[in-house]
C-alpha cells in the first residue's frame, strides 16, 4: 500500500511538472505581453519594465527561472495585482470557490444517488420519469439561466435569501444549488442506470430470497455494487466545480478563482496563470487518485497495487 | 406423510410487448414433509418460474399469479401475501438456491455477513450470536477453515466453495422448505457430486423438504424421492423416482429417458425429441407435446388430455392412457427399463 502510494506520488510530480512545461510555453505562444494592454508606455519604459520582470530573457533561459522559482515553492508574483504574490493572490480566491465547489459537491452527489435510486427502485413509474426530466433539465440548462432564474425567484420576489456577493454562509446557498444541478443529474443518471442492472443480479435476487426488505436490498447489497462508474465520472467533476465557475461567480458577484483566472488569461498576466493552471492540475491528479483509492474500498475484487496482498 | 406445501392450479402469465405469454397454465403439486420432490423439464417449460413463484421472487412490473391460484404453505396462500408478510417467510420458513454459485453472492459484502443476515433479521440474534452460528454453519457445509474464511468476500473462493456457501445461507434459519433451482448444472462434474452428498446429508440433519429443479435426470436419480415433469408451463406426468425411471406414461418423459446415455444401450446415436417447445405466447389446443409427438392420436391436437391415474403415487396426462386408445410400443429404451420394473417394485422405492 505505502510502496504503492510513494509510486504514485512520484508519478503525480511527473505529471505536473510536465503540465508545467507545456503550460508555459503555449502560454508563450499567445500573442501580447502584459504590458501591451497598458498601450501608453513608450518603447523604452516597454524595455524597462521587460527588464525588470525578466521577459527580455530568451524563453528557454525564462523556462528555466521559472522552474528554479516553483522547485523553490515561489509561484512569482502578479502583474495585474499591484506585485501581489501570486500564492497570497490564489489564497485569497480559493477560499469561495473551494466552499461553493464542495457544497454543491456534496449536495448534487448526495441528492443525484438518491434520486437515481428512486429512479431505478421505481422504474417506468411518474417518480422515475420525473428524475429523468430533473436530470435533462439540469443537464441542458445553462447554469446562469438556472443561476438568474434563482436570484429572480427566490432572492428577489420571494426575499428568501441575499441576491449577491460573498458575505455569510447564507450568501452561499444560491450558488451551491445553482452549480450543484450539474453534478444532480449527472449523478442521477448514472446511477439509475447502474442501479437497474445491479438490481437485476442474481445476489439481489439471493438477498431478497433471504427476506431482506427492498429497503435493504436497495441500501446494504445494491448501492454499494452501483457505486464503481459514479465515482469515476463524479471525481473530475468534483474538481471542476472546486477550482472555481465563471459564470456562476460573475451571476452571484463572488470573488473566486474562476473570475480571477480568465481575467489573468486577457491580461497575459503569466505567472497567475501558471499558478492557477498548476492548482488545478494538482487537484486534479489528486481526486484521480482519491479516486482509485475509493475503488479499492468499495470493491473488495480491486487492487490498488498488483502482486500480494 | 403430510404436505407441507400444496400447490394448486397455479397460472402465471408474464406481459411482455409480444403479448401476454401463460408460462405457467394451471400446475398441481404437492410437497411431502421430508421428501425431494425433483422437478424436471427443458429449459423454459416453466421450472424456475414455479419455483421462483412460491417464494413470490417474479418480477412485479410484468408477471401476474393469476386469481385462483393456491400456494398452500401452512394454511397460508402465499399467492395471496403482502410484501411484508413474504418477508418473514422467505429465507426462514424457505429458502433457495440458485444455478450460478459465481454471480450469486453479493462480491462487495464479506461471506460471513451475507449468512448472518437472515439470521440477525430473523431470529433476532446478536452480531456475535449470528457469527458464531455462521461459522457453525461453514463447519456444516465443509468449507474448510471457517475462521479464516468467514473474513473473505465472494471472489476469494472457487465455485464449489461458493455454492457450499449459498448453501449455508439457505440453511441458516432451519427452513422447512428449501428450493434448489439447478443448484449444480454451473458446477464441474466432479463438485456436482461433492454438493449432491452435501444436501442429501444436510437434508437428514436438518429435516428439510425439498424441491430440487434440474433438466439432469442423473441427478434426480440421485436425489429425488418423487418427481414432477414439467412441459410448456404443466405437469405432465408425476410419480415416485422408479415410477418416472421404469414405467414411464408420457411420450415427452420416454423422450427424456431415451435421450438419457446409459451403460446398457450399445447405441451410437443419442436420442433427441425433435422439434421445440411450444410458443406460450399462443399456447396450442390440445396436448403441448402433439406436435412432437410421433405417437400423437387426432384428439391430441384438439383436447387436452387430464390427468390419468397410474398408481397411488403415479400420474400422467396423456390420452394413450385412455382406456379406448391403442396400445402403442414405447421407445426401445423405455421398455427395457419397463422390463425391470416389477422387480423394482417389489424392493423399497425411493433413493
Amino acid at each position: 500500500m505505502w510502496k504503492y502510494l510513494l509510486k504514485r506520488v512520484i508519478l503525480m510530480l511527473i505529471t505536473l511538472f510536465l503540465i508545467a512545461s507545456l503550460t508555459f510555453f503555449l502560454m508563450k505562444l499567445i500573442p501580447g505581453s502584459p504590458f501591451s494592454a497598458a498601450s501608453k508606455l513608450s518603447e523604452s519604459q516597454l524595455a524597462i519594465m521587460n527588464a525588470k520582470y525578466g521577459l527580455d530573457q530568451p524563453i528557454p533561459i525564462q523556462y528555466a527561472n521559472y522552474m528554479i522559482n516553483i522547485l523553490k515553492g515561489d509561484l512569482g508574483i502578479s502583474f495585474q495585482f499591484n506585485n501581489t504574490d501570486v500564492t497570497q493572490l490564489i489564497m485569497n480566491r480559493v477560499g469561495p470557490s473551494a466552499t461553493l465547489g464542495l457544497q454543491a459537491m456534496i449536495f448534487g452527489t448526495i441528492f443525484g444517488i438518491f434520486l437515481g435510486v428512486i429512479a431505478a427502485l421505481r422504474q417506468n413509474t411518474w417518480l422515475d420519469y420525473g428524475s429523468t426530466l430533473v436530470a435533462v433539465l439540469g443537464k441542458s440548462i445553462p447554469s446562469f439561466v438556472f443561476a438568474a432564474m434563482l436570484q429572480y425567484y427566490i432572492a428577489v420576489k420571494l426575499g428568501l435569501l441575499p441576491v449577491a456577493f460573498w458575505r455569510g454562509w447564507e450568501y452561499s446557498i444560491l450558488p451551491t444549488i445553482a452549480l450543484s444541478i450539474f453534478p444532480i443529474s449527472i449523478a442521477a443518471r448514472f446511477m439509475r442506470t447502474e442501479m437497474v442492472e445491479v438490481m437485476g443480479s442474481d445476489y439481489i435476487t439471493l438477498a431478497r430470497a433471504k427476506g431482506a426488505s427492498s429497503f435493504e436490498v436497495a441500501f446494504k447489497h445494491a448501492l454499494r455494487n452501483a457505486l464503481i462508474p459514479v465515482i469515476t465520472v463524479l471525481g473530475p467533476l468534483a474538481v471542476s466545480l472546486m477550482t472555481g465557475s465563471l459564470v456562476v461567480e460573475r451571476v452571484f458577484a463572488i470573488p473566486g478563482l474562476g473570475e480571477q483566472f480568465v481575467k489573468s488569461i486577457q491580461v497575459s498576466d503569466y505567472p497567475v496563470i501558471m499558478g492557477t493552471t498548476l492548482l488545478f492540475a494538482a487537484l486534479f491528479i489528486f481526486i484521480i487518485l482519491v479516486v482509485d483509492i475509493l475503488y479499492s474500498i468499495i470493491d473488495p475484487r480491486i487492487r490498488l497495487s498488483g502482486g500480494k496482498n | 406423510m403430510k404436505n407441507i406445501l400444496e400447490v394448486q392450479d397455479l397460472t402465471i402469465s408474464f406481459h411482455t410487448f409480444a403479448g401476454e405469454v401463460q408460462a405457467i397454465r394451471g400446475v398441481n403439486f404437492e410437497l411431502k414433509k421430508g421428501e425431494t420432490l425433483a422437478i424436471v423439464g427443458e429449459s423454459g417449460s416453466g421450472k424456475s418460474v414455479t419455483t421462483k413463484s412460491i417464494m413470490r421472487l417474479l418480477p412485479k412490473s410484468n408477471s401476474e399469479i393469476k386469481a385462483g391460484s393456491q400456494i398452500l404453505f401452512e394454511g397460508k396462500n402465499l399467492a395471496e401475501l403482502s410484501d411484508k408478510e413474504m418477508e418473514k417467510i422467505r429465507g426462514k420458513e424457505i429458502s433457495m438456491i440458485f444455478q450460478d454459485p459465481m454471480t450469486s453472492l453479493n462480491p462487495t459484502m464479506k461471506i460471513g455477513k451475507q449468512i448472518a443476515e437472515p439470521l440477525i433479521k430473523h431470529q433476532k440474534v446478536s452480531k456475535q450470536q449470528a457469527k458464531e452460528r455462521a461459522l457453525e454453519l461453514l463447519k456444516l457445509v465443509g468449507l474448510p477453515q471457517p475462521e479464516k474464511r468467514i473474513n473473505q468476500y465472494p471472489h476469494q473462493f472457487s465455485g464449489g466453495q461458493r455454492q457450499r456457501i449459498v448453501i449455508a445461507v439457505a440453511l441458516a434459519c432451519n427452513p422447512k422448505i428449501l428450493i434448489a433451482d439447478e443448484p449444480t448444472t454451473a458446477l464441474d462434474v466432479t463438485i456436482q457430486a461433492q454438493i449432491l452428498d452435501l444436501m442429501k446429508n444436510l437434508q437428514k440433519k436438518i429435516d428439510t423438504s425439498i424441491i430440487f429443479i434440474t433438466h439432469d435426470l442423473g441427478v434426480v436419480a440421485n436425489v429425488a424421492d418423487r418427481v414432477a415433469v414439467m412441459y410448456g408451463g404443466k405437469i405432465i406426468e408425476v410419480g415416485t423416482v422408479d415410477e418416472i425411471f421404469y414405467n414411464p406414461q408420457h411420450p415427452y418423459t420416454w423422450g427424456l429417458i431415451s435421450s438419457m446415455p446409459s451403460l446398457d444401450t450399445m447405441d451410437e446415436n443419442l436420442y433427441a425429441i425433435p422439434g421445440t417447445p411450444p410458443d406460450l405466447l399462443n399456447p396450442p389446443k390440445g396436448d403441448a407435446f402433439a406436435v412432437r409427438n410421433e405417437y400423437a392420436m387426432n384428439i391430441d391436437l384438439l383436447e387436452e388430455p387430464p390427468m390419468f391415474k397410474v398408481s397411488d403415487t403415479h400420474y400422467a396426462a396423456t390420452w394413450l392412457l385412455h382406456p379406448d386408445a391403442p396400445k402403442v410400443d414405447p421407445p426401445v429404451a423405455v421398455k427395457r427399463r419397463q422390463n425391470k420394473f416389477p422387480e423394482m417394485n417389489s424392493v423399497k422405492g425411493g433413493k
